[in-house]
């Protein structure tokens, strides 16, 4: 399993058109992906699972994946996090 | 058998086809137990595939044929349809509780919508809520087996029936078969109205009964200048009114004669006929029409067709397009009018008691100061593409107005001292809608560069009367003298002060006001596009002087809305 954890520095969070982005990145893979804020975990390829979170400037977040393309899928949601600027 | 219905008439033409019913179907199901769980996810799956396959096709059609940006909502509803958790959690919930689907997604459904309604800190979110309903909807149809109406997949001519059509209805329709509407609700400033007027096509509104008058594919005739409507209509009827129909062409066509010539009263004084415009969009109806100015440019757009704020260059394309548009002809575009009736998904505004009495328009403006010089510096430099004049709603004081303009005037130097091309000469003037600045316009004309009366909102206030609250629409009275001599203090002191005054609510296109408007020496009538040429028209059979008699014995003499009302059918035959 890859697992890295990020710093939320976007004002809006991660909300409509960043969370939208990110689902796509995870989708992309066949690895399960998941988000974990405040000790609950929701799958990153669910746009409500993402969006229920509420994920707010200043959080600390971490995404986790497992499965073959584990590694890649990390990368690609990382590369993502920080073209949004979602994070650093 | 042929029937009656009377309405509201909205929207002048006369059109038939047959009716297409945008009615939501029965949703309605009973909870039911289920032993052959395989055969409900199996019947969820079927729904789900079904939805997904109808979206796709909806999306597609709107995508053509009214655009990319209009078609992008059925994404967010596909991405709702796909999404693992929404779908996962009805299956596992047939699985677990052994109830039929319709029952589960209901469950789920309802879940989820509060969950984002609950998100009170961020308004996006909430409105996702309503994405969610709109698939649920959808995937409930299926479910149960029964249609809902996809207007975007009109493909033959119709007139739409509703209940009511609000702005995502109407976003869905294709402009090229719907001829007219026909809806339950509404009166001439509602949403179905101004949308048919901008679409140049008939409508009644406020019928009451339309919906449950009116079966889908009936033959039906919209008489929007007669405000009536005709079910299944015998031979002699559709005789009549496509008769009707054939002496309103005409006298379209007479009125189009009118429309490269100025705007002149029977005894040679000119005057301006405007267009009021909601988005660039709009330009291309005003220039056809023979607008010769757009009165009022609403920007509410930029910010309610929006999920966040818009940027400074959003801006600036929309102002630059809609003043290249009238190449050259006076474009008034009216600051931020948000608040009152008009939210912000992005922008909470506090719950208030009276909103429409709160914190909206230049208030906003005036507190939330990045918000008003991003628009103004769109402005600006916008302004060298055309002829623009900018003008500050809901002004009450003279404070305001200097205030406003004082930032106006910063944003306007920054914008010179950087290099940035700006107009010499703009017009900044103000909406005269506040009772307490009507009174104190002589005041205000030293400041402003013209005035521009909005008498909804002017007759509002005046009488204290919600114009929304049926209890007191009686109250709603734009010719009596009290808002009659309103209005001419307000042009009184512009022309003291050697300003323009224009007036751009519906009462500028309306033809009992406009006598009396020329007679008390309004300069500009800004009104729906569709409006100006028959306007044109009358005020060419009018003559200054003897409107001066009427509008006088109506400030003076008058006692009563009606009074004014008879006074002027007597004395232009009308």
């Amino acid at each position: 399993m890859e697992k890295r954890d990020f710093h939320i520095i976007a004002e809006t969070g991660i909300h409509a058109r960043p969370a939208t982005l990110l689902v796509q990145a995870a989708s992309k893979f066949n690895s399960d992906v998941n988000l974990e804020y405040k000790g609950k975990s929701v799958n990153l390829k669910s746009i409500m699972g993402v969006m229920s979170l509420g994920v707010g400037q200043g959080a600390d977040v971490s995404i986790s994946a497992e499965g073959a393309d584990e590694a890649d899928a990390i990368n690609a949601v990382a590369d993502t996090m920080k073209k949004e600027g979602l994070a650093d | 058998m042929t029937e009656m219905l009377k309405g509201i008439a909205a929207s002048d033409g006369i059109a038939r086809a047959k009716a297409y019913l945008l009615v939501q179907p029965d949703l309605s199901f009973s909870k039911k137990s289920i032993d052959d769980v395989q055969a409900e996810v199996d019947r969820l799956h079927k729904a789900v595939a079904a939805s997904s396959a109808e979206l796709k096709l909806v999306r597609e059609t709107a995508a053509k044929s009214l655009g990319e940006e209009e078609a992008q909502v059925f994404d967010a509803h596909m991405m709702i349809l796909d999404d693992p958790e929404f779908v996962g959690a009805i299956e596992s919930g047939i699985k677990d509780k052994k109830v039929n689907a319709e029952q589960v997604l209901s469950d789920v459904s309802a879940n989820f919508i509060q969950m984002f309604e609950a998100m009170t800190d961020n308004p996006y979110m909430q409105e996702r809520a309503a994405d969610v309903r709109d698939v649920t909807k959808r995937l409930m149809s299926h479910l149960l087996g029964v249609t809902l109406p996809n207007p975007s997949l009109i493909d033959e001519e119709v007139i739409i029936i509703a209940h009511d059509l609000t702005p995502s209805d109407t976003a869905q329709l294709n402009r090229k078969y719907v001829k007219g509407f026909i809806t339950d609700l509404g009166g001439r400033t509602s949403h179905s109205a101004i949308m048919a007027r901008s679409l140049e096509i008939p409508a009644i509104v406020g019928t009451e009964k339309a919906t449950s008058e009116i079966k889908e594919d009936q033959m039906v005739i919209v008489d929007g200048n007669g405000g009536v409507g005709v079910i299944d209509p015998s031979v002699d009827d559709v005789k009549k009114y496509d008769q009707a129909a054939k002496d309103f062409a005409a006298q379209k066509a007479e009125w189009e004669k009118l429309k490269n010539e100025k705007t002149i009263t029977k005894d040679g004084k000119s005057f301006i006929t405007a267009a009021n415009i909601g988005t660039p969009n709009d330009v291309p109806a005003a220039v056809d029409n023979g607008a010769e100015a757009v009165g009022l440019f609403r920007s509410e757009f930029l910010y309610m067709d929006s999920a966040e704020l818009p940027t400074e260059d959003e801006q600036f394309k929309a102002y630059k397009a809609a003043l290249e548009g009238m190449n050259g002809k006076q474009v008034v575009v009216r600051t931020m009018d948000i608040g009152g009736d008009k939210h912000l998904s992005y922008l909470p505004l506090p719950e208030e008691m009276n909103p429409f009495l709160g914190y909206r328009a230049i208030r906003i403006s005036l507190d939330r100061q990045d918000i008003f010089r991003t628009q103004l510096r769109a402005l600006l430099r916008a302004s060298h593409y055309g002829n623009l004049a900018i003008m500050f709603p809901m002004i009450a004081t003279v404070n305001e107005f200097k205030q406003a303009k004082a930032i106006y005037e910063e944003e306007r130097q920054k914008l010179i001292d950087a290099g940035t091309p700006v107009a010499d000469k703009i017009e900044v003037g103000m909406m005269m809608e506040i009772p307490a600045a009507a009174v104190i316009a002589d005041k205000l004309a030293k400041y402003a560069d013209f005035f521009s009366i909005g008498t909804n909102d002017l007759i509002q206030y005046s009488m204290a009367a919600d114009r929304g609250n049926e209890h007191v629409s009686y109250l709603y009275q734009p010719y009596n003298p009290s808002i009659l001599r309103l209005v001419k203090r307000t042009i009184d002191a512009a022309h003291k002060e050697g300003k323009w005054a224009g007036m751009c609510g519906e009462a500028a296109g309306d033809p009992i006001m406009v006598p009396v408007l020329l007679g008390l020496g309004l300069d500009e009538y800004s009104m729906s596009a569709t409006s100006i040429l028959k306007i044109r028209s009358l005020m060419r059979r009018l003559d200054t002087a003897d409107m001066k008699k009427i509008a006088d014995q109506a400030v003076t003499e008058a006692e009563t809305n009606e009074d004014v009302i008879n006074l002027v059918k007597k004395a232009t035959n009308q």
